[in-house]
């Protein structure tokens, strides 16, 4: 007999929810459950990464790691909304195709190799300034002034922020190497 | 950019997204905002709530069009022609805002009479050197007044040169402009607009761009109705006008018919340009481009002399605020290094690079196939999926020595060396390719703190949620580290060339384990301090003495009073409609720039209805709903002595402060490559010719004389029929970009699973495509395959006299990733607009048939064969029309 009082449909003609929307489509687990965003330690205001709106963002931070990135009611742009990108947020940031160490290819390899980041930071400078001495143009061969190497190009900036962009230019013009470019001309 | 740039002075989205609820008609045009900016479509929805019209013109009926009052199908590059119709419908009846129109704009300005115009000159202006391929612009000139060039153009004029034109080009004080008020002498603005486009009547509009009389006059008068004194209307536009060989001059249309209209400056009014990254803003602003520097400043280039005082002269106008250029480029220089920077060594202007006129990105791809350039870092783009002619940049990768991919996934650009089409194919082989790879994971934006631009100017910070794990690192770490280990490396060197990098100031304090420079610190620096060390609050504070410090002069007050403006989150609920404590926007916080233009010469607003900002004749300054773009203090009846200079010689009627003469320029005399005024040109590879001119293409355009990137033969050359069909590329609402960060996000994937090209029924019929099944695409360039999408949205176009098929491609998909699939870009060429060196993937022309591609060498093959064929149509048959002077392959 409580198996049938427990019933959906009994409970829905006895406890006046007729369309099942209400009292009767409740269960205990479903009385236990919670949004994953009420587990957070805290929670941080960001910014959605994809397009240009600007869409704000709340990540939800437990133990270390974000469990939950919503869209911030508080931003007058998007107020609260999240498109399907921005929705993905939290998979962009840790889903299982997300890289998280060093790979080399070394010239003429056939495969990737481990290499200790450390490693790779020295042997870019070491690059850097090697291509530059081979490729340095105090004047051009018009004999105009160039004080630039031509042989070293830095590509990308819309997707990083203007605090990296700022050190990128200011960094790759004390350097001479003059072609820094981005997606805003593609 | 330079389109409004040279318009209005300068290079960005004059209004703000949420501003479009207070519109009475939208316009949405090379856009699909609702697929590719949904978030900010909300206020479109909010606008059609108060009852505006919202009319989306575009080649296909999409998201956007569904959304609309109506949609108007349109053929692909032909927007000009539409535009221009607009145009010459508001001059022939009479429709422009006169007031407006008399007093803001330099429609009243008279050219010199040297000009000649496409009118006269068949599609071209005068001025044009067949040999060098470029324009000399002096006969484009206002009469009685030398216009000199934007700023970092140099006096010989013959010179190819970009001028970024983000800002407006620069007066030279000598007599005043002659002008005719009443709009009459045949040499006025006004009267060489009316005669430009006097051509561009409704039926050829309908010819031209494949849509109806009915459909374009309804338009014209809808927008038109909705615009004066009591109404307004908005202009958005993405890469839909930005990527074409006429991208800029497309732009410039809406600028036009917008100031005709009197809808610049006003709520509800503007030109919302919808950009496409989270900061692709801010990387204009704080460039990572090769022609600038921050704040719009350009590089000096290989041609310039005279040291600083040279550079600050071109770089300046005598009036207006770029009359300040010596304090912006004395500040910039301050800031990067710092006490080495004294006036006796011209503040170290001497360790700036100097450029060539073109060393933008696609120059930099032919440099790397010519085994120039060595060394390449990437961080956070996929070229050899993004940028146009992916052959053409995959094969280039395998000519550098070395290589750094900076992201969160194994990218397409990551991989080429193992894995891409040419690989499969075998005209690239892993053990015969030398390029060393570095991949370098990158940390995510919820892993560091920081400031995106968004596309309305508003900077907004994020802040860092966890630490990044692993070896993952943001670029802020990256490219300090890098510096400082640069600076160690060169410490002793006695090479002068070293000299700037010893002197650079870069001392980030750094946190943490992992030592994350201070993303703050850098903002600070981007602020500027005084000689006190104290925040600046302003860019009119800034100096040319070298008291001050500014990375960035139009970012000058994001950090006054030591307060990171940026990162104010206040919430919208409790501040008013234009929300200016949410976030800073740029310049000094103005949400809608060129707002003195809301209110008449009295300094009082057009329409109750319409009101924005206004002159306070009790406390003597501009006040309302925004911060006034304009000097605060300056009363509308403000005018300026005949010795004035900088922003002291723009009147208290000139809305436009960043132009030299403070007015909307209709025609603009200089600062663009391709002319004063816009003109219909067919796009470089297309079914058409032109039905207007002689000249066919925009004359002006970039074209590349290189193997690796061979045109389709175009109009009525022979061996067009090969590649019959227009082609387009757009975007999706799922995927972002080249899918570096959709493609590896299981979701995103999920939602839309596999590239799909979209067809019209007819169509499908006509080349026995099956819905569902497989088709491959092919130009010139390659060939790829794509699951056929059967729709009615993607329509045939009726223009010229015949009926052409439109096939469309979203551009998003690669070989790596969850969902894969062929890369648009294969097909695309090279060819560009000559005032960005923008790619024109919104127009080009192809083949398509049914069944999947070839595989290995066969797909090379297949190409080739189908090219040679092509060419030795065209080789046999008619050519291209003689005054078009450019290479088609």
């Amino acid at each position: 007999m409580r198996l049938v009082n427990s019933w959906p449909v009994v409970r829905q003609v006895r406890e006046g929810d007729p369309l099942g929307l209400g009292k009767s489509a409740r269960s205990p687990r479903s009385e236990r459950l919670a949004p994953r965003t009420a587990e957070a330690d805290h929670v941080v205001q960001s910014i959605c990464p994809y397009c240009a709106v600007g869409c704000g963002q709340l990540a939800y931070v437990k133990s270390g790691e974000v469990i939950q990135v919503e869209g911030d009611p508080a931003s007058p742009i998007s107020r609260g909304r999240l498109c399907p990108k921005g929705a993905a947020s939290k998979s962009l940031h840790s889903g299982p195709l997300r890289e998280y160490k060093v790979k080399y290819r070394r010239p003429y390899g056939t495969h990737w190799e481990e290499l200790p980041l450390e490693q790779a930071m020295d042997m870019i400078v070491e690059r850097i300034l090697r291509t530059r001495d081979e490729t340095w143009q105090e004047e051009t061969p018009e004999g105009k002034p160039g004080k630039r190497t031509m042989g070293i190009a830095n590509l990308g900036g819309a997707t990083l922020d203007n605090e990296e962009n700022y050190l990128i230019k200011k960094l790759l013009t004390a350097l001479g190497v003059v072609q820094v470019e981005n997606q805003a001309r593609i | 950019m330079p389109g409004l740039g040279t318009s209005f002075g300068r290079g960005g989205a004059t209004d703000y997204q949420q501003d479009l609820q207070n519109a009475d008609v939208i316009t949405i045009m090379g856009s699909n905002m609702a697929e590719n900016h949904p978030v900010g479509f909300q206020w479109v929805l909010e606008a059609r709530e108060r009852g505006a019209t919202v009319v989306h013109i575009d080649p296909r009926f999409t998201r956007t069009s569904a959304l609309a009052t109506k949609h108007i199908g349109l053929r692909a590059g032909s927007d000009i022609a539409f535009l221009g119709g607009v145009v010459n419908y508001i001059l022939e009846n009479d429709r422009w805002f006169d007031d407006y129109v008399r007093n803001y704009t330099n429609a009243r300005v008279i050219i010199g009479e040297r000009f000649a115009d496409t009118e006269d000159l068949d599609g071209l202006f005068s001025g044009w050197d067949p040999e060098q391929g470029l324009y000399d612009t002096t006969t484009w000139q206002y009469s009685g007044m030398p216009v000199h060039g934007a700023a970092g153009q140099r006096e010989l004029g013959f010179k190819g040169e970009q001028s970024h034109g983000a800002h407006g080009a620069h007066l030279k004080h000598g007599e005043p402009p002659e002008e005719d008020w009443n709009l009459e002498h045949p040499r006025c603005v006004f009267q060489i607009v009316k005669r430009h486009f006097a051509r561009y009547t409704p039926e050829l509009v309908a010819d031209a761009c494949g849509c109806t009389v009915e459909e374009f006059l309804w338009y014209a008068e809808e927008l038109c109705r909705n615009s004066g004194r009591e109404r307004t209307g908005m202009f958005c536009y993405a890469v839909g006008w930005t990527q074409h060989t006429v991208g800029v001059q497309l732009i410039r249309t809406a600028a036009i018919i917008q100031l005709l209209l009197g809808n610049i400056g006003r709520p509800g009014g503007g030109i919302l340009a919808l950009r496409g990254h989270a900061s692709i803003q801010g990387s204009t602003d704080i460039p990572t481009l090769y022609n600038i520097l921050p704040g719009y400043l350009t590089m000096p280039h290989t041609d310039d002399y005279g040291g600083l005082d040279g550079y600050i002269e071109r770089s300046s106008s005598t009036t207006g605020w770029w009359g300040r250029a010596d304090a912006y480029i004395v500040s910039l220089l301050k800031a990067w290094w710092g006490a080495a920077a004294t006036p006796e060594n011209e503040f170290c202007f001497s360790y700036l690079p100097r450029i060539d006129d073109d060393n933008s990105n696609y120059w930099t791809v032919g440099q790397m196939l010519e085994g120039n350039v060595k060394g390449y870092i990437v961080a956070g783009e996929n070229p050899a999926v993004g940028s146009a002619n992916g052959k053409a940049q995959r094969l280039g990768l395998a000519k550098l020595e070395w290589l750094v991919v900076r992201d969160f996934v194994e990218i397409e650009t990551a991989a080429f060396w193992y894995d891409s089409p040419e690989i499969e194919s075998g005209e690239l082989r892993t053990e015969e390719i030398a390029t060393e790879v570095f991949f370098m994971p990158a940390a995510s934006h919820l892993e560091k703190d920081g400031s995106f631009t968004n596309t309305q100017r508003l900077l907004q910070w994020h802040f860092k949620a966890v630490e990044p794990k692993h070896d993952c690192r943001s670029e802020l770490w990256f490219y300090f580290h890098l510096g400082k280990l640069l600076k160690a490396k060169l410490k002793e060197s006695q090479d002068p060339r070293d000299l700037p990098i010893q002197d650079l100031t870069w001392a980030y304090p750094t946190s943490g384990q992992i030592e994350e420079p201070s993303a703050e610190a850098v903002l600070a620096e981007i602020n500027g301090w005084d000689d006190t060390g104290r925040a600046l609050a302003a860019y009119k504070l800034l100096k040319a003495d070298g008291t001050t410090a500014c990375g960035c002069w139009i970012y000058c007050g994001v950090f006054a009073g030591e307060e990171n403006m940026a990162a104010r989150k206040k919430p919208h609920w409790e501040q008013g409609s234009t929300a200016l404590e949410w976030a800073w926007a740029w310049p000094a916080n103005r949400r809608v720039l060129y707002n003195r233009a809301s209110a008449d010469l009295d300094g009082k607003p057009w329409s109750e209805r319409k009101e924005l900002v206004w002159w306070d004749a009790e406390q003597k300054k501009w006040t309302g709903h925004d911060t006034p773009d304009f000097d605060e203090e300056k009363p509308p009846d403000y005018a300026p002595p005949d010795d004035a200079e900088g922003p002291d010689a723009i009147a208290g009627s000139h809305p436009f402060i960043m132009q030299a003469d403070g007015l909307g320029w209709i025609y603009v005399p200089q600062g663009l490559e391709d002319g004063p005024l816009p003109t219909h040109y067919e796009p470089h590879e297309s079914p058409f010719g032109n039905a207007l001119y002689r000249q066919r293409a925009n004359p002006r355009r970039q074209v590349n004389d290189m193997a690796e990137d061979p045109y389709n033969p175009v109009a009525d050359e022979g061996g067009s029929e090969l590649y019959p069909y227009v082609l387009t590329t757009y975007r999706l609402t799922e995927h972002h970009t080249a899918g570096g960060m959709s493609r590896f996000v299981g979701y995103l994937s999920e939602l839309q699973p596999a590239m799909f090209v979209e067809v019209h029924p007819d169509l499908a019929r006509e080349r026995g495509l099956e819905h569902g099944g497989w088709a491959t695409i092919a130009t010139a360039r390659s060939a790829i395959e794509a699951r056929v999408l059967v729709t009615d949205r993607m329509r045939p176009v009726r223009s010229n006299g015949r009926t052409v098929h439109q096939v469309g491609l979203p551009y998003h998909w690669g070989w790596r990733g969850l969902t894969t699939g062929g890369a648009a870009n294969d097909l695309t060429h090279m060819a560009l607009d000559p005032n960005v060196h923008i790619q024109e993937v919104k127009a080009l022309t192809c083949d398509i048939r049914p069944g999947r591609r070839p595989r290995g060498p066969a797909l090379p093959a297949f190409v080739t064969e189908l090219r040679a064929r092509a060419y030795a149509e065209r080789a046999g048959g008619k050519h291209v029309e003689p005054s078009d002077t450019r290479k088609t392959g």
